[in-house]
């Protein structure tokens, strides 16, 4: 059979061989060239199977939104809210605050740090560093950065800083920027490349210096796209719970010192309360948890929405 | 840096002051915030491997060669932890692989077009969970729903097999592994979508117009070409399960034992870590810390050799 032209793959000749039942040869009709009851068979059986996936895949999305919004719903209410723990797990009442307090100030500390850092790095690759081997070396290890586990993170925070100045927030935030760092300067390169090298030009045949027209042609035109990384990090972070356990330990204050003492954040407060047997504890931790998976979902779903309205598009 | 394409006459609009500086300061700035990615790294590595560095000195091999693990006596032999974490993050593979794949394909081939944005956002949001929450849910509804029964049936009828042996608990390697299978399954599915997508249209129409059923066609051409990205997606999705912390820890069962059975309970190095660091002093400290550094070396060298496959087959 003379099949080399066909692009797909050096078996074609003995797939189509195989498929057309070998039987093209005189007198083919369109009926011998359909498929034996054994491969339609198999076709569908496969079929099901693929689809039987996606439902055993949709089922925990369902029950995981379920539980968390009808258990946390139970414990919820401006109580929770707005006071911070009680200081037994037996004892009902009493709220997550502390937690939620110390979430916010250690995510907003670490973003105030590597958002503009990284951006500034993802500046660095695209428009300075392009194809030079520092850029590579950046690219190369900033991927690394993304897949080393978060446990690991916090323990470099403690040996590098808790050792010397004991748990705190700026603590768990140092340990927060690390982990968002490579994701934004990942995100934020794939934007920066997407501006048009003609805006460039324009701004640069105007008279801008190079760094006007990166502060003001290509940061601007690319900002939906960065906010896009810079939420999901957000999220991300706000999830983060090994690298705090080592770092800002947990606390059943309501502190806003940044350094010195202990400091607590939802998903240690919720983790505390998962471990613990009692069930007033239990009850506050689906509550954190419902707070928690709607600060993370919110980011998400903000990042979806100027991601879709950007018009710079991937 | 790109050469204007008028260039000015020499001298004439030269920027004077700051202005004459600030395009080469912006540029150290930014070559600077680069470079500190790669400081950073390093001394992640130098930091944590000094601090244990003792540990690894006073142990030698028997720190991943040992499962006695007494910081009162002063033993630390990790490799109960070790076996823990290879054996959850297995478990997790097997289950979530064939479920990636599944939905990955379903997105791609299959689904029709009103469903593939729902569905896709639904796998999406498994991704954006975070893994105290996964380890909450685990252990209070999972695991009396599910888990527990699961392993009571497994060891009910494939107890002759040694890895079912009961007497079952779905607090166990099983029971982390199932965790770790729902948290990767977003993470394979959405590689493995992206590269079930750059399979040329015309591949698939030569495979039917070879007469190949569907099932045929995606056998052939979009599983044979996507063969280098899937397996480095799921080296990505493995690299994620190993360094997994808290939704193991609830579900493991904080036993320092390597049992053949995936229906005991174990312990992983990331579930140690965060288990014991409370409670840790002195030398137990640098053991733990110890146990990052070889959970480090271990994600590191399988994501590198994922990166390494995706660059090397993602050229054409």
């Amino acid at each position: 059979m003379s099949d080399r032209t066909l692009p797909i793959s050096d078996s074609a000749g003995a797939l189509g061989e195989r498929w057309a039942g070998g039987r093209l040869g005189a007198g083919l009709s369109l009926r011998d060239c359909r498929p034996t009851r054994r491969r339609v068979w198999r076709d569908r059986r496969n079929k099901a199977l693929v689809i039987l996936a996606v439902l055993i895949t949709l089922l925990p999305v369902g029950m995981i939104l379920y539980h968390i919004t009808s258990k946390g719903l139970k414990t919820m209410d401006w109580e929770f809210l707005t006071s911070p723990m009680p200081l037994s797990f037996r004892r009902a009442g009493g709220g997550f605050l502390n937690a939620l307090v110390g979430t916010v100030i250690m995510v907003g500390l670490a973003a105030a740090v590597s958002v503009p850092l990284g951006i500034m790095a993802a500046v660095y690759l695209v428009e300075y560093g392009k194809r030079n081997w520092l850029a590579k070396v950046i690219r190369f290890f900033s991927d690394v950065m993304t897949g080393v586990p978060s446990v690991f993170v916090g323990l470099f925070v403690y040996t590098a800083l808790v050792v010397q100045f004991g748990f705190g927030a700026l603590m768990g935030a140092a340990s927060l920027a690390i982990i968002m760092l490579p994701i934004i300067v990942r995100s934020t390169e794939e934007m920066l490349k997407l501006v048009p090298q003609e805006l460039k030009d324009a701004s640069l045949a105007l008279g801008a210096a190079k760094w006007q027209t990166v502060v003001k042609v290509v940061l601007p035109s690319a900002a939906p796209g960065i906010a896009t990384g810079v939420m999901l990090a957000v999220a991300r972070a706000a999830g983060e719970t090994a690298p705090l356990i080592l770092t800002a330990l947990g606390s059943y204050q309501l502190t806003a010192k940044l350094w010195g003492e202990p400091m607590s954040a939802l998903t240690l407060a919720i983790f505390d309360g998962a471990r613990n047997p009692f069930a007033a504890g239990q009850a506050r931790a689906w509550a954190g948890a419902l707070e928690l998976l709607l600060i993370v979902l919110v980011c998400t779903i903000v990042a979806r929405v100027i991601a879709s309205r950007s018009r710079i598009k991937r | 840096m790109r050469s204007s394409p008028v260039a000015p006459p020499a001298g004439t609009w030269r920027r004077r002051g700051v202005g004459r500086w600030a395009d080469s300061l912006f540029a150290l700035f930014a070559a600077l915030s680069g470079v500190l990615i790669l400081l950073t790294l390093a001394y992640m590595v130098i930091s944590t491997t000094g601090t244990a560095l003792p540990v690894f000195g006073s142990q030698g091999l028997a720190f991943v060669t040992s499962s006695e693990w007494s910081p009162k006596n002063g033993k630390f032999g990790a490799l109960a932890f070790i076996y823990g974490t290879f054996t959850t993050s297995v478990i997790a593979l097997i289950i979530a692989v064939p479920l990636s794949l599944g939905v990955s394909l379903f997105l791609t081939e299959y689904s029709p077009r009103r469903l593939k944005g729902p569905i896709g956002y639904a796998v999406d949001l498994l991704a954006a969970v975070p893994s105290v929450i996964y380890g909450l849910w685990g252990v209070f509804v999972l695991l009396p729903l599910f888990l527990q029964p699961a392993a009571d049936f497994l060891a009910k009828y494939l107890g002759f097999i040694p890895i079912f042996k009961g007497p079952p608990s779905g607090i166990s390697y099983f029971g982390a592994g199932v965790i770790l299978a729902i948290m990767i399954i977003p993470i394979i599915s959405s590689l493995c979508r992206e590269v079930f997508a750059t399979v040329p249209d015309d591949e698939r129409q030569a495979a039917y117009a070879l007469g190949a059923t569907k099932w045929e066609m995606i056998r052939e051409v979009v599983l044979a070409r996507g063969r280098a990205g899937v397996i480095s997606a799921v080296m990505l999705g493995l690299g994620r399960a190993l360094g997994e912390t808290i939704a193991v820890a609830l579900l493991i069962g904080s036993k320092v034992s390597i049992d053949a059975s995936i229906l005991k309970p174990g312990y992983s190095m990331a579930a140690v870590i965060a288990n014991q660091f409370q409670e840790a002093t002195g030398e137990h400290i640098r053991a733990l810390v110890g146990i990052g550094v070889v959970l480090f070396a271990i994600t590191i060298v399988i994501n590198m050799a994922a990166r390494a496959l995706a660059w090397r087959f993602s050229r054409p």
